[in-house]
């Protein structure tokens, strides 16, 4: 046990002792600085996660979930297909948090969502009753190349499993252009419908899935807030919006001249 | 460089090894057992206790949540479902009452490896080494909840070694022993009682309670001291004995009121001559002191 430790009556107080105790203030501050800046700094990193991990559903955006989320495990607990995880120290994903992998187990979207039931932060929002409304991110297919229906096979193994079958994905059909007599089932995601549930990720059959749950706004892009598309404004209108009147191109013609 | 005395060796010829060793081997067996009610569960099917040190639900129906963790999310900015609040209050009372750092001695996992640590420095007469102010804790408290704050997420929590072993041993531990050694490592080779004494905040948040808690060690029978300093060598704590045992000069009462004390009564075990008990902070056996050092 140093000296310091020990208590000194209140009379023995000098400048010296306050001089010393200000000194010692400055140097512990400073010295902690030295360790919540990295921490902070760690904090920072931390809240990059991986497009793979994917938060349970009724998760909110990262920021809020990471301030709300305590991480004691009870979501992965109630979950009946132990597809959730809480995150170890040494992954990339901030440590004790919980989260899946869509192509080792995806979400099999519990009516009773009993991971967010569980949850006692509000991290999962009690806000999500209906597991459909659920936006764990959304599913793309980013393998345009590989993707067997693109070649013109009928797969559909994505189409098949998911379980908003007709929804969330439909087969668009277009022309085989490289056969010239064919047709091709193009697999079509629809945001507004997609869970994120991965279960199109898990099953797609190639080596690497052409289909994967990725975070909305890196899967769907994000609009310009002014942009409007023409033909929607008209069917909200209820008619055309140009003015005829006013909108009067040159009208070209062979020879020069206008 | 051996240390040639047993502590607590006049209190095994006195009082026979098992008294000698009660609160010890009652803090023991309450550390396992409340690891023992988180693990029946994932390991054998049995679910009595749902979750981690950090919030759990027992039976399905008790919640508990770590006071300090949740402020952390108040400070992250975050209001708490009520469920986390309702489990942080009862587990805040539950302190108030057995001790704010009876915590760190009967239930932090991280008490077994710093214990360990320090029985090892002690066999090994190794020098106390990097001392740093016992007030540093609170220091890194401050600076916990402040990154909390500014940076809008637990950011503590990325590294807290009680939070991540035992969510470790329940949910799987990874590289969560890295913390284990560390602090194994830093305890014994580079400070002595060097965490818990002096750095860990989760210590210092759940000292603050200690300062008002109800339950406190007291050196009641401070008269019969033999200065035998077993105590202080024992405790992981011991600043916080002087002022009870050697009050009578200064005008202290026998009550050990320091936060910092972790209630793990091991001063009561190796004392030979009974000076400590357990007992009540406020109740009324505190003798009368006579004043003599007031006015010198």
């Amino acid at each position: 046990m140093s000296k310091d430790d020990q208590a000194k009556p209140a009379t023995a107080r000098t400048d010296a002792d306050r001089r010393r105790f200000f000194g010692d203030v400055i140097r512990g501050v400073s010295a902690l600085a030295c360790i919540g800046l990295p921490l902070g700094l760690l904090a920072k990193r931390s809240a990059a996660r991986p497009a793979e991990a994917i938060r349970p559903p009724g998760a909110g955006a990262e920021d809020d979930f990471l301030a709300a989320c305590v991480r004691y495990g009870l979501c992965v607990r109630d979950c009946p297909y132990d597809t959730l995880r809480l995150a170890h120290v040494e992954e990339p994903v901030a440590a004790g948090t919980p989260f899946f992998i869509a192509r080792d187990v995806p979400c099999e979207m519990c009516e009773d969502i009993p991971c967010v039931a569980a949850c006692p932060t509000g991290a999962l929002s009690k806000e999500l009753t209906k597991i459909d409304d659920a936006r764990m991110g959304t599913a793309v297919i980013v393998g345009h190349e590989t993707c067997l229906n693109y070649q013109g096979l009928r797969c559909d193994v994505c189409y098949r499993i998911c379980p908003l079958i007709g929804e969330a994905i439909t087969l668009e059909r277009q022309a085989n252009l490289r056969t010239g007599k064919h047709a091709l089932f193009i697999p079509v995601v629809h945001s507004d419908k997609c869970t994120g549930c991965g279960k199109c990720e898990k099953a797609c059959v190639l080596e690497e899935a052409a289909i994967k749950v990725l975070p909305t706004k890196i899967a769907t892009g994000e609009l310009g807030a002014h942009y409007r598309w023409g033909w929607v404004e008209k069917q909200k209108a209820g008619k055309s919006l140009l003015n005829r009147d006013i909108l009067d191109l040159p009208d070209r013609r062979p020879g020069g001249g206008s | 460089m051996a240390v040639t005395k047993v502590i607590g060796g006049d209190a095994i010829k006195r009082k026979g090894w098992l008294k000698a060793n009660k609160w010890l081997i009652l803090r023991r067996i309450t550390q396992f057992a409340i690891l023992g009610l988180f693990l029946t569960g994932p390991l054998f099917g049995v679910w009595i206790v749902k979750g981690n040190l950090t919030s759990s639900l027992t039976f399905d129906l008790l919640p508990l949540s770590d006071p300090f963790v949740l402020l952390q999310g108040l400070f992250a900015r975050h209001w708490p479902e009520t469920t986390a609040l309702i489990g942080a209050t009862i587990v805040l009372a539950g302190y108030l009452i057995v001790g704010g750092r009876a915590y760190c001695a009967f239930v932090c996992p991280i008490n077994l490896v710093t214990d360990a640590a320090a029985l090892v420095h002690r066999r090994l007469g190794l020098k106390k080494g990097w001392q740093p102010k016992r007030a540093t804790r609170f220091y890194v408290l401050a600076m916990v909840m402040a990154t909390a704050l500014v940076s809008g997420t637990l950011a503590y929590e990325l590294l807290n070694p009680v939070t991540i072993v035992h969510r470790g041993l329940v949910f799987g531990m990874g590289w969560a022993w890295g913390a284990v050694v560390a602090i194994f490592l830093f305890d014994v080779f580079v400070a002595m009682h060097g965490w818990c004494g002096h750095l860990c905040p989760m210590g210092a948040f759940y000292g603050l309670l200690g300062e008002v808690s109800l339950v406190r060690a007291r050196a009641d029978d401070r008269a019969n001291c033999n200065d035998c300093l077993d105590c202080f060598a024992i405790c992981p704590e011991p600043q916080v004995i002087t002022p009870a045992l050697r009050g009578e000069k200064t005008g202290h009462g026998p009550v050990i009121t320091s936060g910092a004390c972790t209630n793990c009564g091991r001063c009561i075990d190796v004392c030979s001559e009974n000076v400590f008990r357990f007992g009540l902070r406020f109740d009324g056996t505190v003798e009368p002191v006579i004043k003599e050092g007031a006015t010198s």
